[in-house]
């Protein structure tokens, strides 16, 4: 049995904050940053000496330098240009100006250019090295969540962004179906639960059954562009219109200024969940400073549209189920934004019952993630019997004659699930069929996602009608989706050209992987300084069972003392981030450790010729360079 | 012990072949020696399952098993195993949920094995549809005769119903009558919903032994039932929709 790899981290990749966490025994836990945090605000900047800055050391450009930082980028994960207009009235995204129609996006960042996945990567990239201080060992493996409702391009998107921050994302889990495996963990009761995670920037809601450690999603819903982004953009307007009222100042397009405003209304609303009532307090960049009271009445008559928003996924998500709210036999909440009383009363009304909050709802869905990357290890005693069966949110189809959308895998089938279609051609010879792919509930195509168009090529010339193409789609447990073909008269794999609607293709994002460096300087420095304490680690193990062996009594008393002043000298740095430093104490200890590692070999030899086994003589791993030690198994 | 059977017929329990790792005579979807995952043999639902093509099936048998199979199947277990194993539990347990969703529900499982069993049950489906229009032939089926003058009538209900929504008001009597006619068609839906029931048993009956032409005779039957419940839904379904807006 395999030992399960500690190392395989969880990770929340959120639109507001972003976590990574992994099992501590039997328990999931945060790994916090170098500052002390847990959150790591999804907020990317580029500093005056174009390096990347992330997370809570970005904030401040957010406002001192907003042309060159971004926040809340999973909104543009797998998207196109023509989907965002309503998004880009609403957030500060540059996009950059040579964009093409069908391109991936490109957000600019100074003067430089980044995709969401490149932006969501360096994000990723800093809770890894998080990860790596705190095991002080490289991490290469991850779970990484994202919204249940995600289409396939945003998963492929959140995907990619794993491969770019030099991570295999061993799974993508939805943020619900995490949550409900964090629940799970200590109370292992069958029933029916109902997951309500309304976060920064995404709703989704998912039904389960929990049946003796199986977690079966039964149906989800939600909408990838709703959360508390919504509810602080709704205040940053108000604040505007109110100002230029007022004040009689439009700031709307000074950068800063919204910044600013975005920033209080952001803190008047955490203080509302507490409070009946707080100040609106904004330092204007210039002119006088904007103060306005807001009761909790207020802000609820306010929010009221938004949070209604997230009702009718829900009754939708209840129908598919075939289940009442009666039915429900738990609720859990998720998200920052079930944090806001009105929320919370319209999640029990609409329930009919209490719901739970015993977990942190920012950490909660991180802390699932764990659960998933420990059972992706092999599994511990916690998570033995745990599995998740989580299912595709949206329909897959593909465009029929008269641009009809025709179903071939319904919404909430649990995945992996497959469809296998039929295709022949229309025209003697022909060599080409083309597919397009679908995601969603619409009749029509074009009111459906496109996921992507398939060209199936080299089809064996035949007459009309006559060949028999066999297409598979596949969705992998991912939700990501797969196709393959075969000409059956012909026995021929037929050859799948795949234009994604919405991604990078496989090149891409080889591209990128190679681009990150430019900015990773760190990274490279972190890496080296990592590896070089895993070697102290072995040096250090080998010299004490030298000094357990009869060898060690060979050696003059300088020549110990020698050894013991240099293993003081590698203690000493082996703490500090120098990479050089250790890298020197160690040479100098292998150096010094040399005659001793011969002595080893000739007793261990002569041992052996006194007729025990080399086995049985225990060689031991004598400190010497020239003996391979265990490097770090990076990649 | 290594000798290969390739004519093996049931799909669980009994060999099928040598295990691709340890040679001994593997099981269906796993190796009975060494427990290793299976490159998936194409077989249909009931099989898949270990299961006679009978349609009085044990739900919760099902459920079981397919919770059972779940834990061996999935790809979770074989994150860490080499690709081809992968490869092997995604096929496999993508066909395992395909089947379980297939199987679980009466309807789908009826439909499922008239189709096994060569039964054309195109007719209502929008890829009929498509069809109909692409080509330009008349769509087969339409409304189940005896259904004929209530359909009608209903129909009519609906589009005044649809007509008067638009000009933001509606009529209580209408919604009533409407709302009786639902109730009806759902006591309907029902009904036939047990009389294909009645009829798996027929079926069970026949597999094993039994003619041809009484098997015929009852997928006919089933295929008629479907049908007549099939637009009965539709009609629901759009009911509903008139309704709800």
């Amino acid at each position: 049995m395999l030992m399960p790899d500690p190392r395989i981290v969880g990770i929340d990749l959120g639109t507001t904050n972003s976590l990574v966490a992994f099992m501590q025994g039997d328990v999931p836990v945060v790994i916090p940053g170098e500052d002390g945090s847990n959150l790591v605000p999804s907020v990317v900047a580029l500093d005056e000496r174009d390096q990347i800055i992330v997370g809570n050391a970005a904030r401040k450009y957010l406002i001192e330098t907003p042309e060159r930082s971004v926040y809340s980028i999973k909104r543009l994960m797998g998207r196109g240009v023509e989907d965002i207009r309503e998004e880009l009235k609403l957030f500060p995204f540059r996009l950059a100006e040579d964009m093409r129609p069908g391109e991936v996006l490109r957000i600019k960042l100074g003067q430089a250019t980044f995709t969401p996945p490149e932006i969501s990567a360096f994000i990723l990239r800093q809770l890894k090295r998080n990860a790596e201080r705190f095991f002080n060992a490289p991490v290469t493996k991850a779970v990484i969540t994202v919204p249940a409702y995600f289409n396939d391009a945003q998963r492929q998107a959140t995907k990619d962004a794993g491969r770019i921050a030099g991570l295999e994302v061993l799974r993508l889990v939805n943020e619900p179906t995490a949550a409900s495996l964090a629940y799970g963990l200590d109370k292992k009761q069958n029933g029916i639960v109902a997951v309500y995670d309304l976060g920064g920037g995404t709703f989704d809601i998912s039904i389960l059954k929990l049946h003796d450690g199986i977690f079966e999603v039964i149906a989800t819903n939600g909408d990838t562009h709703l959360g508390g982004d919504d509810i602080d953009n709704l205040l940053i307007r108000i604040a505007l219109d109110d100002i230029r009222g007022d004040l009689g100042m439009d700031v709307s397009r000074s950068g800063e200024a919204v910044a600013t405003i975005r920033k209080a209304v952001i803190e008047a609303k955490i203080a509302l969940s507490a409070r009946p009532t707080t100040m609106l307090d904004v330092e204007l960049p210039v002119g006088k400073p904007y103060q306005r009271e807001i009761t909790r009445e207020q802000f609820e008559q306010l929010i009221q549209p938004i949070i209604d928003r997230t009702v009718g996924p829900c009754k939708q998500a209840l129908k598919d189920a075939g289940l009442k709210p009666e039915q429900i036999d738990e609720v859990v909440l998720v998200g920052g934004s079930t944090r806001i009383p009105k929320v919370r009363a319209l999640v029990e009304d609409m329930f009919r019952r209490k719901a739970h909050t015993d977990l942190n709802p920012d950490e909660v869905v991180a802390l699932g993630a764990a659960v998933q990357a420990n059972i992706l290890g092999g599994g511990s005693e916690a998570t033995q019997n745990m599995l998740l069966l989580d299912v595709t949110p949206l329909s897959l189809g593909i465009e029929v004659a008269g641009g009809v959308t025709d179903k071939i895998i319904l919404r909430n089938s649990t995945i992996p699930a497959s469809a296998t279609q039929y295709y022949t051609t229309q025209v003697d010879g022909q060599a080409n069929v083309a597919i397009h792919v679908l995601q969603g509930e619409r009749e029509l195509a074009k009111d459906c996602r496109s996921l992507a168009r398939f060209d199936l090529k080299g089809i064996p010339p035949m007459v009309a009608g006559m060949p028999r193409i066999e297409v598979k789609f596949l969705i992998d447990a991912n939700g990501i989706l797969h196709v393959s073909a075969r000409e059956q008269r012909s026995g021929k794999e037929a050859e799948i050209e795949v234009q994604p609607s919405y991604g990078l293709t496989d090149d891409q994002v080889e591209g990128m992987i190679l681009d990150s460096f430019d900015y990773a300087e760190e990274d490279f420095r972190q890496r080296q300084v990592i590896e070089a304490r895993n070697e102290v680690q072995t040096i250090l193990a080998a010299l004490a069972k030298g000094k357990q062996s009869p060898a060690w009594g060979q050696l003059t008393s300088d020549e110990k003392k020698q050894i013991a002043k240099l293993e003081r000298a590698l203690l000493q740095v082996k703490d500090e981030d120098d990479y050089a430093a250790i890298r020197k104490a160690i040479d100098a200890l292998n150096q010094g450790t040399m005659r001793l590692a011969e002595l080893m070999m000739d007793t261990a030899v002569s041992t052996a010729l006194k007729g025990k086994t080399m086995d049985e003589a225990d060689l031991g791993e004598a400190p010497v360079a020239g003996h391979p030690v265990a490097k770090a198994d990076f990649e | 012990m290594a000798e290969t059977s390739k004519t093996a017929l049931s799909i669980l329990g009994e060999p099928t072949g040598a295990c691709w790792s340890c040679g001994e005579m593997r099981a269906a979807h796993f190796c009975s020696a060494c427990g290793k995952v299976q490159p998936p043999v194409p077989v249909d639902y009931f099989t898949f399952f270990g299961f006679p093509r009978k349609l009085d099936l044990d739900e919760e048998l099902l459920e079981q098993e397919f919770y059972k199979l779940s834990r061996k199947l999935h790809p979770d277990v074989y994150a860490q195993a080499e690709s081809r194993e992968q490869q092997w539990s995604l096929e496999q347990s993508s066909l395992l949920n395909d089947a379980y969703r297939t199987l679980k529900d009466p309807i789908k499982r009826t439909e499922y094995l008239l189709r096994l069993e060569g039964v054309e049950l195109e007719e209502q489906s929008k890829s009929a549809t498509e069809k109909a229009r692409a080509t330009g032939e008349v769509k087969k089926q339409v409304v189940p005769p005896a259904l004929l003058e209530e359909v009608f009538e209903l129909n009519m209900q609906l589009e005044e119903l649809r007509a008067q929504k638009k000009m933001g008001e509606d009529d209580p009597a209408l919604i009533e009558e409407i709302g009786t006619q639902k109730l009806e068609l759902e006591q309907k839906h029902d009904a036939l919903l047990q009389e294909l029931k009645n009829c798996w048993n027929e079926w069970d009956k026949l597999v094993d032994r039994g003619s041809e032409e009484d098997r015929r005779k009852a997928r006919d039957k089933m295929l008629d039932l479907l049908n007549r419940r099939n637009y009965i839904r539709n009609l629901v379904r759009d009911v509903n929709e008139v309704l709800e807006t």
